[in-house]
């Protein structure tokens, strides 16, 4: 359909949802009220479990189950987009259109920022997910963080060491046996949340970098043309 | 008034929500598509906050205050939000994946000359 | 009445969601992303969610203006192969 087809249908459309959202809404506590009736059981619960962090005691106490569930789809997409791109590697690699990049020709301070900075960071990543239970942070936090804080090795300059220092087969198999390993200590091990914790961080870290890699191997290499 | 001005937080989130379908709608880049779809899921994480913030209340952590000093907002929404952050975000690297993939077969990523499947 | 600060930062989300939907180039929308994300990030942490902040501000600032621009590299390699 053209272009103004599709904006009239549109219109149309987005005009239903307000007066939906309108109404609907409406009939919605007031914002800021007094009417959390599910937060108040949650909480109490949280405080006889001995949990502080109530959301980490929710996640992965009271509703482990919602979080496996979760859990899986995060594998899911991280596998089905790595094979989307490892498919468009191999007819690559068959057709021999691939070469590498050097390290690039950065400042020496960004150099020296970046090898400072990554030490920290992966501490406090790792520090993230062991204090899930006790103040903010958990798993999925504390594997975001962990997941990223390895590409400061690239913004540092340097691509071929980061392909070093992250052996791809390695973070396969890490992620594999984390999702595995907080499947089985969800159903198995009741409540035990820092274990947990690390399982899930190990496991959201792992996938994170197994995707930006993927994505670095489809951006980063050029092909027989110099493009 | 001053009930429209107190729900003013939800319609934030639907008017969020409606302008990243209009991005998808008026996109001619998959990639502005993608990323149009992934504001529109943000707009639930501003929803869901809102449904659970309660006035002169603080996070849902103990770990410096006494349990029953102090009234807390809902921390079941911010579980939800929590993991649906993460898994978002994986999820627009699956569709990212794909565009590329469109790319190659293709050679072209805008919307309108997507039309057939054949190659 | 809603809390001045809430305001202010709903008020900075909606419009950076507007901007981000009005940005059409693809690497400057990767740009302004990342700006969504942080303006996110602070909402969240003024609706005292502080855990939400946290996956909120390293998912929405970081990784995925990275792999969109990422993918648009890569993209842009593919395309007018044909």
């Amino acid at each position: 359909m053209s272009s103004r087809v599709r904006m009239i249908v549109f219109a149309v459309g987005a005009l239903g949802m307000v007066v939906l959202f309108a109404t609907g809404f409406r009939r919605l506590p007031d914002f800021g009220g007094t009417f959390h009736p599910y937060g108040d059981r949650t909480v109490r619960e949280a405080l006889r479990q001995a949990t502080p962090n109530v959301v980490s005691s929710i996640n992965f106490d009271q509703r482990v189950l919602d979080t496996v569930g979760e859990e899986l789809i995060l594998f899911a997409s991280a596998l089905g987009a790595v094979v989307l791109l490892r498919a468009v590697d191999h007819e690559e690699t068959e057709s021999g259109t691939r070469h590498g990049h050097g390290a690039a020709e950065v400042f020496e301070a960004l150099r020296l920022v970046g090898v400072v900075l990554l030490p920290i960071t992966l501490v406090t990543g790792g520090y993230i997910v062991a204090h899930g239970q006790l103040s903010p942070g958990g798993g999925f936090q504390g594997g975001v963080v962990l997941g990223t804080a390895i590409h400061l090795i690239y913004l540092a300059g340097d691509y071929p060491a980061l392909t070093r220092l992250r052996p791809v087969p390695l973070f396969e198999v890490g992620e594999a046996v984390a999702a595995g390993a907080f499947v089985a200590l969800a159903l198995l091990a009741v409540g035990a949340v820092p274990a947990l914790n690390v399982a899930v961080g190990i496991e959201v870290g792992c996938a994170l970098v197994l995707l930006i890699a993927k994505f670095f191997d489809q951006a980063l290499l050029v092909g027989a043309d110099g493009r | 008034m001053s009930g429209m001005l107190d729900h003013l937080p939800y319609l934030a989130a639907g008017w969020i929500m409606l302008v990243g379908v209009y991005g998808i709608v008026t996109s001619r880049d998959l990639i502005h598509a993608v990323v149009c779809l992934s504001v529109s899921q943000s707009g639930t994480y501003v929803l869901l906050l809102a449904i659970g913030y309660r006035k002169e209340a603080t996070a849902p952590v103990f770990s410096d205050v006494q349990p029953g000093t102090v009234s807390v907002v809902d921390p079941v929404v911010q579980a939800m939000a929590l993991t649906d952050v993460v898994v978002g975000a994986t999820v627009t690297a699956l569709l990212l994946a794909l565009t590329v993939q469109v790319a190659r077969r293709c050679g072209t990523l805008d919307p309108d000359e997507l039309r057939s499947l054949e190659p | 009445m809603t809390d001045p600060l809430v305001a202010v930062a709903l008020g900075l989300v909606v419009v950076m969601a507007s901007g981000v939907v009005l940005t059409r180039e693809p690497v400057r929308q990767a740009i302004a992303l990342s700006v969504y994300g942080l303006t996110l990030g602070v909402l969240f942490v003024v609706l005292q969610a502080p855990d939400v902040a946290m996956s909120q501000l390293a998912v929405g600032t970081v990784v995925l203006p990275l792999i969109v621009v990422l993918a648009i590299h890569a993209a842009r390699r593919h395309r007018g192969d044909r």
